[in-house]
């Protein structure tokens, strides 16, 4: 079945190796993300006629275009318009920030949009100032409503980082194939062995996270 | 800008587009097909079936469609089971998209209050009538907004496919940029022609989504 070819020499320990590039990409990005998409959201929620506009747009964009073709454009696009060379790690991390600013943004929106205006009313009548009423009524609920989510964001990050084997970063697919070309003659079935690992790792690092999102969310929902 | 290239490439991309587009809705109908399928075997909590739904959910949706491509394109062919890249790709999407389209129908169904069920009762309906006139049509007008969402994740994936050597958009980019680098000309035209798949997806999604809202009993 191939799977043999896993326990010759280093090979289980490459497609790990390989895994943890993946994963870093993924948790730069994510930070990154989580970072200019709470600012991104706070913007929103102003009613700014040029903000509303330029974000309506920014997401549209990111809605729509597949990451591959944004990863495309900025790993070979930037090089010959704007004449500069980044490497395929610099150019993933900033179109998956992109990609992830645009979803976290959304999520801090409608956790902002959806604290119920009673809220504010109610600390106000209570005698809270501005400060008073974001750090001990609003921001508590919108951090419980936001964690599952950014975690879930996280488990995506990590299923769309696979796309970098596209643009040439060694990850764990690329150590897959090189481990199923170099024992191309020794053992001829391992790819089906190589794959099938490949897949159970992915899902071995996303399900766990997953769980996570899904019992905070529960925990919770008010 | 080169028009003239621009010009010379138009065909190639438009038979990409046709390939990208066929795919993509194949894979799609497979996937609603798979979800709705799936979505009642949870909702009815059919046992064994139901375990198996959700170990399928589970493995498809924490993984990434490369990587399933990849599994089943090079994988599976080794331990004899060989159909065509396009047959591949169609299968891959369709796996990948019923396992987002259970959980969307699921979660559907699921939101549709007791109350509804319990009132429908006691007016005397039979299970089938509360079924089909209770129950579906707000299950389906509740598993809209998601369903739309998951066309258009679906759709975007697509661009997966030049993995696996299928002659898709993103595959004709990357070949001509490789072939003549003419890099700006081919990145507009990828662009251009994905927003021309997308876009209309995306502005009917939102404008069925509008009409099919209705008020709840009790908001």
């Amino acid at each position: 079945m191939g799977f043999e070819v896993l326990l010759k020499g280093n090979n289980m320990l490459r497609l790990l190796g390989g895994l943890g590039v993946a994963m870093y990409i993924s948790l730069i990005s994510v930070a990154i993300s989580i970072f200019l998409g709470i600012i991104l959201g706070a913007l929103m929620t102003l009613k700014n006629p040029v903000i509303n506009a330029f974000s309506r747009v920014y997401l549209e964009i990111v809605r729509i275009m597949p990451q591959m073709v944004l990863l495309f454009i900025v790993y070979f696009g930037a090089t010959k318009v704007l004449g500069i060379n980044l490497s395929a790690e610099i150019s993933s991390i900033i179109v998956f920030s992109f990609w992830g600013t645009a979803e976290m943004s959304d999520l801090v929106r409608g956790a902002l949009s959806g604290i119920d205006k009673i809220q504010y009313e109610s600390s106000m009548a209570l005698g809270m100032n501005t400060r008073q009423t974001y750090f001990h009524v609003i921001i508590p609920q919108i951090i419980r409503r936001l964690i599952p989510l950014s975690i879930n964001l996280i488990t995506r990050m990590i299923k769309t980082t696979s796309l970098v084997m596209m643009i040439g970063i060694v990850e764990v697919l690329k150590v897959g194939q090189q481990i199923i070309e170099a024992n191309r003659k020794s053992s001829p079935n391992a790819a089906f062995g190589v794959f099938a690992t490949i897949f159970l790792l992915y899902f071995l690092a996303c399900y766990p996270i997953s769980c996570l999102s899904k019992y905070l969310e529960k925990k919770w929902e008010n | 800008m080169n028009f003239e290239v621009i010009r010379d490439y138009l065909p190639l991309y438009i038979k990409a587009f046709m390939l990208t587009i066929k795919i993509g809705w194949i894979g799609i109908a497979l996937s609603l097909g798979i979800g709705v399928f799936s979505a009642f075997i949870l909702h009815f909590k059919i046992p064994i079936a139901s375990q198996i739904v959700k170990v399928y959910v589970e493995l498809f949706r924490n993984t990434p469609l490369l990587v399933q491509l990849f599994f089943v394109y090079f994988g599976l062919p080794k331990i004899g089971i060989s159909i065509s890249a396009e047959a591949y790709g169609a299968i891959g999407l369709g796996l990948l998209g019923g396992s987002y389209m259970t959980e969307s129908f699921r979660s559907g169904l699921d939101a549709v209050k007791v109350s509804q069920t319990e009132s429908a009762l006691a007016l005397g309906m039979s299970k089938g009538q509360l079924f089909t006139s209770v129950i579906l049509p707000q299950a389906v007008t509740l598993s809209v907004p998601a369903v739309v969402a998951n066309l258009i994740f679906l759709l975007k994936e697509t661009s997966v496919f030049s993995a696996i050597s299928l002659m898709d958009l993103m595959f004709t980019a990357k070949d001509l940029i490789g072939l003549y680098y003419n890099t700006t000309e081919c990145l507009v035209m990828l662009v251009v022609f994905y927003i021309f798949m997308l876009l209309p997806v995306s502005i009917l999604g939102s404008v069925i989504e509008k009409k099919t809202r209705f008020k709840m009993f009790g908001d």
